[in-house]
């Protein structure tokens, strides 16, 4: 009954998975914080452009995203990222249309966390005399970095969730597996507890851990 | 504009405001050689051209034909997810506040276990049980399995949802049903439930935008037609205009989900400042929080 699992690579289908995660998680956090950078910043412009960014991209499906990065990017336009092989190209362009949409909701997660800073505390510092920086790094990083594990967590998870959109655009990971062995096998209750077995043990842990810690460095106000 | 304090900054003095004067054209200079990169790369593939636009503002029959037809079938299974969701939403919700420990475990492990696989996994498994266990014809199916993988994973995240519509509720409300000798069911029915339908009200209208979005993902997996679906016949038929028609088909579903989120947040701000109401409300900003496995906003059994 066991047999036909050792024609398919399930293991490392879930390896593609977790790169897909693992590069678009740096990614998103890199522009996502550019992003938030510029929805708090003083420059007027900027936090314009921040603001759209994220309505226009929180309200696209990624599916959109994802498929345009193929057939528009690619396709169309032909960017291939320095990839060679169709293999790497859809895998980079996966992570690129993951990252831009990931990025808008580690801006927001972000910028709440900022925002739960009260005013008073940087009119505490200001009062006994810290400068800017020291008022940014003593008071209110710390304490913003704190209180942005948890909804950070969401995002993550949600992105291992979202890496299976890859799976439109024949990126090799777990989904896109799945939909090859259902169709090749009568055995469809055993490969889809397989793979939902397999995403609950990535989100599951990470979600429970991170929510620990989350709790654990909370602020308490 | 009279710019307010905020938490990591002054109101800018006038060092301060040539600075900022500074970083805005810096800034314009970017994003300009940036919008200047795309037209041109875009215009070296013929992706500018006026005939490639034109039809989208000038012939109906691509409206009539591919968008709405497609918006049309997003909308339907939209909605008829969120219709079944819904109740079995509820059901689990109030299953999961049980005074039954063993109700509650059942509830909560059928809620985690879903909330915890992505929904194209649910979304490729319902597609295949129809063709293997049912007879729904095979034309009928992507609406079915999309339908069908959306509503196994809202029904689950509703569940959350409703749990907190109740516990968001005054407790005092449990106890003067109690007070004037409701039983069990009977507060749930007839006091609890009614006033938490409103306040998740504005969290049942976010989720309606990720059910939306989601709808995207039958359209690239399993030949559902709804409005992405249309993106390809569209750029066959209209010489080849892939960028001209992923902008029309992304403009639609921002302008979707955009009123739907607005129309969340002036439910929320009506409800947030409603005399008649407890003032207890699930907020647009909780939603996100329900979507992630593994936690709640608040721990069982605060509520007799």
């Amino acid at each position: 009954m066991f047999d036909f699992l050792q024609d398919y690579d399930i293991l490392g289908a879930f390896w593609t998975t977790i790169q897909l995660t693992f590069w678009s998680a740096i990614g998103s956090l890199v522009w996502g914080t550019l992003l938030a950078a510029m929805r708090v910043s003083p420059v007027p412009l900027m936090r314009g452009f921040g603001t759209v960014y994220v309505n226009i991209v929180r309200n696209i499906p990624l599916t959109v995203i994802i498929v345009f990065t193929s057939l528009g990017l690619f396709q169309t336009l032909g960017v291939s990222l320095g990839a060679k092989d169709f293999t790497g190209i859809n895998f980079r362009l996966a992570v690129l249309g993951l990252i831009a949409y990931t990025a808008a909701f580690v801006c927001e997660a972000l910028r709440s966390g900022i925002n739960t800073v009260p005013l008073g505390q940087v009119e505490a510092a200001r009062a006994i005399g810290l400068n800017f920086t020291q008022t940014l790094r003593l008071v209110v990083l710390p304490q913003a970095f704190r209180s942005v594990v948890g909804p950070l967590t969401n995002v993550l998870i949600a992105l291992t969730k979202n890496t299976t959109v890859a799976a439109t655009i024949g990126v090799a990971e777990a989904a896109l597996l799945m939909r090859e062995m259902i169709e090749n096998e009568a055995q469809l209750i055993l490969i889809s507890v397989i793979f939902a077995f397999g995403f609950i043990c990535l989100t599951l842990p990470t979600g429970l851990f991170l929510n620990w810690v989350a709790k654990k460095v909370a602020v308490k106000r | 504009m009279k710019e307010k304090p905020t938490v990591l900054y002054d109101v800018p003095g006038p060092r301060a405001r040539r600075r900022n004067v500074l970083y805005t054209v810096l800034f314009v200079i970017a994003v300009a050689a940036i919008i200047w990169w795309v037209v041109d790369s875009l215009a070296a593939k013929n992706q500018l051209e006026g005939e490639k636009w034109d039809p989208f503002f000038t012939d109906s029959r691509v409206w009539t034909t591919y968008i709405l037809p497609g918006l049309k079938n997003t909308v339907i299974a939209a909605a008829l997810a969120m219709v079944i969701a819904l109740p079995l939403g509820a059901l689990f919700g109030i299953a999961r506040l049980s005074d039954h420990r063993w109700v509650r475990a059942a509830a909560g492990t059928v809620v985690e276990f879903f909330r915890a696989i992505p929904v194209l996994i649910l979304m490729l498994f319902a597609n295949a049980a129809y063709s293997e266990f049912t007879d729904v014809s095979p034309e009928n199916r992507p609406l079915y399995a999309v339908v069908t993988g959306l509503v196994l994973y809202n029904a689950s995240v509703l569940a959350e949802v409703v749990r907190a519509g109740i516990l968001a509720l005054p407790s005092g409300q449990t106890d003067a049903a109690k007070a004037i000798g409701m039983r069990k069911g009977q507060t749930m029915t007839n006091v609890l439930l009614p006033q938490s339908v409103t306040a998740m009200l504005p969290a049942l209208v976010s989720q309606l935008v990720v059910i939306v979005k989601d709808t995207a993902l039958g359209g690239a997996m399993l030949g559902f037609s709804e409005l992405l679906a249309s993106v390809r016949p569209m750029s066959a038929n209209y010489g080849a205009n892939t960028i001209a028609s992923f902008t029309i088909v992304a403009v639609v579903f921002v302008v979707l989900n955009f009123l739907l989120t607005s129309f969340a947040s002036w439910l929320e701000g009506r409800l947030r400042r409603g005399k008649r109401t407890t003032g207890a409300v699930v907020g647009v900003e909780a939603v996100e929080e329900l979507n992630r496995p593994g936690e709640h906003p608040t721990e069982p059994g605060d509520r007799p």
